[in-house]
């Protein structure tokens, strides 16, 4: 454990924000060569499935759990919901490119007209305030499990996610967010997932951010239901005594938006599901 | 002496070896009066409860059951911190010796009251 961290507290240092002018590009050669050397046995791809990537026998009783995967039942709902017409006749599909078959991967994007970052999540509740339609609580089952469709169909497909000059200020937020410490327990994402990223906290096997987005909408269960990427950050941010920010705040979309360009190259492997 | 604790046979070893230092280190402990044995008892509840100092989730102490490894094992403390008042800095704020640490501010951010971290650190100088 010491050497590594020694090693790793190095590009620690090259990844904090005094560095933050590092272009995105520079950002995830740095973040993908710091797990490389961490986990020089691990394939960066494999980090897509969390801490699974991590330890064989919790993989192995993980792999078993997927033969009947929990989250089967809300991809279904998710199909329905949306394929229902809204009041005006018209549908999600009509929101979407390829009528939002296969496009999860594209998002989260920055809409260079609103001057911000749109996740799925967004662009599905503005849809239906386009059509007339009240918008989805972002902690509810319905927008959980359209997510859970619309990442069904989009399995397989590789993160590209762009930064484009206008939203590299959204970009450098979520970095930020990302490297700050918070809460009581002084915490930064970085000081769990990155600094002591394959340890155990406890009995939990702390996962890599490389790989973190790429799962989304998840089957958590502890929580007994599936749950958005932003469920997770309310989390992650209330168990070091943070408060938890709201759903699709600005903040949490800045630090989606960051955390899946640092997935860039990975593929979609969505739904998914975690102890 | 103090024995409270279940001693590996790496342990023994170990204080045989620095055993005639474990008597000078540990001598205050010697014969200890009762209250000091419930300051140790009291520390270790506080060091193991998750909602109080959880110092197990990341470090492997004595009797641990599925402790965390990110920080170091707490052993045979008498020997790495000879000094208390050093052992005291690194739980109250260890980001004054290493800035970039994963380990809470116990005493700085409030998360134990001062009177805990003494109950800590008396139980850690009995392992
Ligand atoms: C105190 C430690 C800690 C901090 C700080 C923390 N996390 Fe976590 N996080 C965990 C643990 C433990 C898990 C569950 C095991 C795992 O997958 O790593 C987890 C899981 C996750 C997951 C799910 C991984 C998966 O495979 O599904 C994501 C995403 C995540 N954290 C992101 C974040 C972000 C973003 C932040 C900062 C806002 C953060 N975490 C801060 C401990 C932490
Ligand atoms: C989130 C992880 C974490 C938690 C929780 C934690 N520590 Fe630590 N601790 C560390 C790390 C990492 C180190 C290594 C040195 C450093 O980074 O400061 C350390 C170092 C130490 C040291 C110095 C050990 C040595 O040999 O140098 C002591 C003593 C210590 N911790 C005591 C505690 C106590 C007591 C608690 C609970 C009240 C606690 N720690 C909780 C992570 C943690």
């Amino acid at each position: 454990m010491r050497t590594p961290c020694k090693r790793s507290l190095l590009l620690v240092a090259v990844l904090l924000p005094p560095f933050a002018l590092a272009s995105p590009e520079e950002d995830l050669a740095a973040f993908r060569a710091f797990y490389e050397s961490r986990f020089p046995d691990i394939e960066l791809a494999d980090h897509a499935d969390g801490a699974y990537a991590l330890d064989e026998a919790k993989r192995a009783q993980w792999l078993e759990m997927e033969d009947f995967p929990p989250y089967e039942f809300a991809v279904d709902e998710g199909e329905a919901l949306f394929e229902m017409p809204f009041a005006d006749g018209e549908s999600y599909a009509s929101c979407f490119q390829n009528e939002g078959q296969g496009i999860k991967h594209l998002y989260p994007l920055f809409d260079e007209v609103a001057g911000e970052v749109v996740t799925l999540e967004l662009a599905l509740n503005r849809c239906r305030e386009a059509h007339g339609e009240a918008p989805l609580d972002y902690e509810g089952e319905e927008i959980a499990a359209l997510m859970a469709y619309m990442a069904y169909t989009s399995r397989g497909q590789t993160y590209d996610i762009k930064v484009p000059e206008a939203g590299l200020g959204a970009y450098e937020a979520g970095k930020q967010f990302f490297y700050e410490r918070r809460g009581q327990l002084n915490f930064a994402c970085s000081s769990c997932h990155l600094q002591s990223g394959g340890g155990m906290l406890r009995a939990e096997i702390l996962s890599a951010s490389v790989g973190h987005a790429t799962h989304w909408p998840t089957y958590r269960f502890k929580w007994e239901r599936v749950g958005t990427l932003h469920d997770r950050f309310i989390e992650c941010n209330e168990q070091v005594g943070a408060q938890g920010l709201a759903p699709q705040s600005a903040s949490y979309r800045n630090l989606e938006y960051f955390l899946t360009y640092m997935n860039n190259g990975m593929v979609l492997n969505g739904p998914a599901s975690r102890k | 002496m103090m024995r409270r604790v279940a001693v590996g046979r790496r342990k023994v070893t170990q204080l045989r070896r620095y055993g005639l230092w474990a008597l000078v280190f540990m001598s205050p402990l010697v014969g200890a009066e009762p209250s000091a044995q419930d300051q140790i008892r009291e520390g270790r509840v506080i060091a193991w409860d998750r909602n109080a100092g959880n110092c197990l989730s990341c470090h492997w102490m004595p009797e641990s059951e599925l402790p965390g490894n990110i920080g170091p094992p707490l052993i045979q403390m008498q020997f790495r911190f000879q000094d208390r008042a050093s052992l005291r800095r690194q739980i109250w704020d260890p980001t004054e010796a290493n800035p970039d640490t994963v380990m809470p501010p116990y005493g700085k951010h409030g998360i134990l009251t001062d009177h805990q971290i003494e109950q800590v650190i008396d139980y850690l100088y009995s392992i």
